[in-house]
């Protein structure tokens, strides 16, 4: 199959491109950029003019639900989300059922999602045993598998001798541990910032040191053992100025947020909004501005969807008893294209973060254009807009806080591996 | 985001969730029908036809046979027929839904759910899935609000103190965890109370709970100083586990009504408690049957209120399709 | 019917006095429906010199259109300072229309007790009965095209006026 996407507005971060060019796809890879292979005659052309063609989304958390909870979601359903998002390269957090901690586990998962032959998946595997905390896992045949990190999820880590030994030894093989910073203790039964709202609502709270105290345990524990470690869907204020001191202080830590905390805050949950009931929990107004600040400044590395499909079960009871998570796979672009809109932020430095910068904290060779890479491509219509209705996503997940809104960005075309995978 | 259900567009309470957001007109109201109400329930028949042939369902997730009894004897004052439903949660968590019941209640044409439930906002939930005509009343949900009970205390206040707007009141206790004192911090903001103070240790008081528009002391003899109206707290005796406070004891000698604590109020300062009372542990029983205590009336009053909430809700369903 | 077609309220007051005083005895209560009737009661119990204090109903809980119009906003407490028991009881109101506001009062008299009789005065019947009610004291009788209401007003000094109202 070869394919010619003629007269795009190419924007590759990556290799600093952002002008009208051509892309010529063969045998799955990108066999040129601006000038036509010598013999190419192609199977396909599209046209993309007015349309942006960019490297495929690469994106850091997206639940897809197998195995164990297939009703909330199938590798399938969300697999399709994914590319009608644009996402062709994903992460998946280990907290499946069971939890991804065997290699058994991780070979069926990278089968399955083969033979669907969509999105790339690279399973993130537990950090522990069961993500009990207790035991590691067998990491070295985990990343055999297939694994490409490895991680608590949202599970706690009380342990800080287990948690330790874990960075120690991952430190050995040079494997990269994924924390999202959370003390459970100070979590409790919590489900809402520990503010105005959740005390107006007489919500049971979860203060912003419960992410500070953490992220100083495993920024010193990464000092110390020297291990590579990804912070998590960071959410506070104070926790991106501790993410910068670190980073100035040369420890080679990463940062991710996910589009809900860039754009939401407790307010959101409104009257006991269980759309707005995410982990970690909304927080302020400041927090919000100081996350889209510090992706802006490079603190903040990465954006990513947190994509979790909750079952309607678990989203239509009382606030407190809900499932937290929200959809976001389908939302991924036009919010990191509104984050870069309202924050004067180029396309490019945008698309970077949810292209080659969320690639290389996967260390893998994804999100760019380069002549030779595999043919992982979004095309998509900058000035559409569309509105967020639910029913209409793909995703089984129907849950998100941004339900109704007004959306600027569309993805037109999904390429993986060289083929079309969605086109509308 | 999703709309606050209980007002219409026209501005009419359709449902009683919380005091926040409620215009004092409509406060103001429910108090005059209360006071009517009250005329009511002293005379030989205690009972008025208003509500005649309309299906009232005490739903009740959580025990309170206090709380449920109150509505029960306004409900049947008003001529409606009462019924109760004590659902515990644990066979909610094994069996349907918290929405698969209310749609099987509503199938037996109720027209009014009285609902206490263990988390805060369960009332929002149903109220959001009833069809228009279908009114909910929040009976207590987790640590959000009472509106009722707010309102009662409301009414005695100002039945003993007659305005709102030259008073000093103090709430002491463990606001953290109490409906109660939410409710009553915002019946009385909205009322014009100008100085509303509370009392109690930091670990028994919400995140930020200066923003909610109240002056905040940990010394009791301060905060009770020349206040008008005192109301105290119901504390949890599980409030002892999880590092929240010591013991009963060392709580009763800092938190804890006693007359000497009390004469730093004015003198005739009144003493409120939502009940049921823990004595020797937030209130003496020197100061509960004290000649400052208006305990007893709040209960009478707590009656009328709830018919004069009920009797209003009631009374703003759409008209039918053929009027 | 215009305002200057309606008779002088004040007339109206004397000559139901005149008739009143006729079947006045010394247990006889009087009982006004709010407002105009309360207001004519109160007047009538001054004049008449009624040594049983004088009682008012507010008839709000026993309304029959609650269900098409809710409670009105402005509910103010029956007082009956008397015991309604065994006693001659004159119901006073300002207008007699479908009696439906006499049912609801009457209902209301009964759960306080049961009196020995009831006897209905009004200043003015302009027909329309939707019920069996009669007043048996009446100061005027106006017929009044369905639809438009006649409503009594006092000023400063307490002075009765009658007004015609229109939808």
């Amino acid at each position: 199959m070869k394919i010619h996407i003629k007269n795009g507005r190419l924007v590759d971060p990556q290799n600093g491109v952002d002008a009208v060019r051509d892309l010529y796809v063969a045998a799955g890879k990108i066999a040129g950029v601006g000038s036509r292979p010598g013999g190419f005659t192609p199977n396909r052309v599209i046209d993309a003019t007015g349309l942006v063609v960019c490297p495929g989304l690469v994106d850091l958390a997206a639940r897809l639900r197998e195995p164990g909870f297939e009703y909330k979601a199938t590798l399938e359903s969300e697999m399709r989300a994914a590319v009608a998002g644009g996402v062709t390269s994903l992460a998946c957090p280990p907290d499946t059922d069971p939890p991804l901690d065997e290699p058994g586990l991780v070979e069926m998962l990278k089968y399955k999602a083969k033979i669907l032959n969509q999105a790339h998946v690279y399973p993130v595997g537990a950090l522990t045993q069961g993500l009990k905390g207790e035991r590691l896992t067998e990491m070295a045949e985990l990343r055999d598998a297939g694994c490409i990190a490895y991680s608590h999820a949202d599970e706690p880590l009380t342990d800080t001798l287990v948690l330790m030994r874990a960075l120690q030894y991952a430190a050995t093989f040079g494997f990269s541990v994924w924390l999202r910073p959370e003390d459970a203790f100070l979590v409790r039964r919590g489900v809402a910032h520990d503010g105005e709202v959740a005390a107006r609502l007489g919500l049971a709270g979860i203060p912003a040191v419960a992410e500070t105290v953490a992220l100083a345990r495993i920024l010193q524990l990464a000092r110390e053992t020297g291990a590579r470690v990804h912070l998590c869907r960071v959410s506070s204020a104070e926790g991106v100025d501790m993410v910068r001191g670190a980073k100035e202080r040369g420890l080679p830590v990463s940062c991710d947020v996910s589009i809900n905390h860039v754009y939401l805050s407790e307010m959101d949950i409104g009257f006991f909004d269980s759309n707005a009931h995410l982990i970690p929990p909304l927080r302020t107004a400041r927090d919000r501005d100081a996350l889209r600040e510090g992706l802006r400044s490079g603190t903040i590395d990465a954006l990513c969807s947190d994509h979790t499909p909750v079952d309607d079960d678990a989203k239509q009871i009382p606030f407190g008893e809900s499932e937290a998570g929200a959809t976001g796979l389908e939302l991924l672009l036009p919010l990191a294209l509104k984050w870069a809109e309202e924050c004067g932020v180029s396309l490019q430095q945008a698309l970077a973060k949810v292209t080659h910068a969320p690639a290389r904290i996967m260390g893998i060779d994804a999100g760019h254009l380069s002549p030779g890479a595999t043919a992982d491509v979004c095309v998509f219509d900058p000035d559409a807009w569309w509105r967020v209705e639910p029913g209409a996503l793909l995703s089984q997940g129907k849950n998100t806080p941004f339900a109704g809104l007004e959306m600027r960005g569309q993805v037109r075309f999904t390429l993986v591996g060289g083929h079309i995978v969605f086109e509308a | 985001m999703q709309a606050n259900p209980q007002l219409d567009k026209e501005g009419k309470l359709q449902h009683l969730l919380s005091i926040e957001g409620l215009p004092a007109p409509v406060l103001t109201q429910i108090l005059d029908t209360a006071a009517s109400f009250v005329g009511v329930t002293e005379r030989e028949v205690k009972k008025v036809p208003l509500l005649r042939g309309k299906a009232i369902f005490n739903l009740f997730f959580e025990p309170s046979t206090r709380t449920r009894t109150t509505f029960e004897i306004a409900a049947k004052r008003l001529s409606a027929d009462v019924v109760n439903l004590n659902i515990s949660t644990s066979s909610q968590t094994k069996g349907e839904s918290l929405l698969d019941t209310i749609d099987n209640l509503s199938a037996m044409h109720a027209d009014m759910f009285i609902v206490r439930h263990a988390e805060s906002g369960a009332p929002y939930l149903i109220a959001r899935h009833l069809r228009p005509g279908i009114h909910v009343i929040n009976a207590g949900d987790g640590r959000h609000a009472h509106p009722t009970q707010a309102l009662l205390d409301m009414y005695t206040i100002r039945h003993y103190k007659k305005e709102f707007r030259d008073l000093r009141v103090a709430i002491v206790g463990d606001l953290l965890h109490s409906r109660v004192a939410r409710s009553q911090v915002h019946a009385l903001s909205i009322l014009g109370v100008p100085e509303i103070r509370v009392v109690a240790p930091k670990t028994l008081l919400p995140a930020q709970v200066e923003r909610l528009g109240v002056h905040v002391f940990h010394d009791m003899a301060e905060g009770l100083r020349d206040v008008d109206v005192v109301l105290m707290l119901r504390l949890q005796n599980e409030r002892m586990q999880g590092a929240l406070l010591p013991s009963a004891q060392e709580y009763f000698k800092y938190y804890g009504l006693t007359p000497d604590k009390l004469a730093r109020a004015r003198p005739d300062a009144i003493v409120m408690h939502p009940g049921p009372m823990n004595r020797g542990v937030e209130i003496d029983s020197a100061v509960a049957d004290g000649p400052q205590s208006v305990i007893l009336p709040q209960v009478t009053f707590g009656i009328a209120v709830r018919m004069a909430v009920m009797s209003i809700l009631a009374g703003s369903s759409p008209p039918a399709a053929n009027d | 019917m215009s305002a200057a077609d309606l008779p002088d309220a004040e007339t109206l007051v004397r000559r139901l006095l005149e008739q009143l005083r006729e079947v006045i005895g010394p247990e006889t209560a009087l009982v006004g429906i709010r407002t105009g009737g309360a207001w004519l009661a109160e007047r009538l119990h001054r004049e008449l010199g009624i040594g049983v204090p004088l009682g008012t109903l507010d008839v709000s809980f026993y309304r029959d259109d609650y269900e098409r119009r809710g409670l009105k906003t402005d509910v103010k407490p029956s007082e009956i300072p008397f015991d309604v028991e065994g006693r001659d009881i004159l119901l006073i109101d300002d207008v007699l229309y479908t009696g439906r506001t006499i049912r609801a009062a009457v209902n209301e008299l009964f759960d306080y007790g049961r009196p020995a009789r009831i006897r209905l005065a009004t200043l003015v019947d302009r027909g329309g009965r939707e019920l069996p009610v009669a007043a048996a004291f009446v100061g005027a009788v106006i017929s009044l095209p369905g639809g438009e209401n006649i409503n009594l007003e006092r000023d400063a000094e307490g002075r009765f006026r009658l007004s015609v109202m229109r939808p």
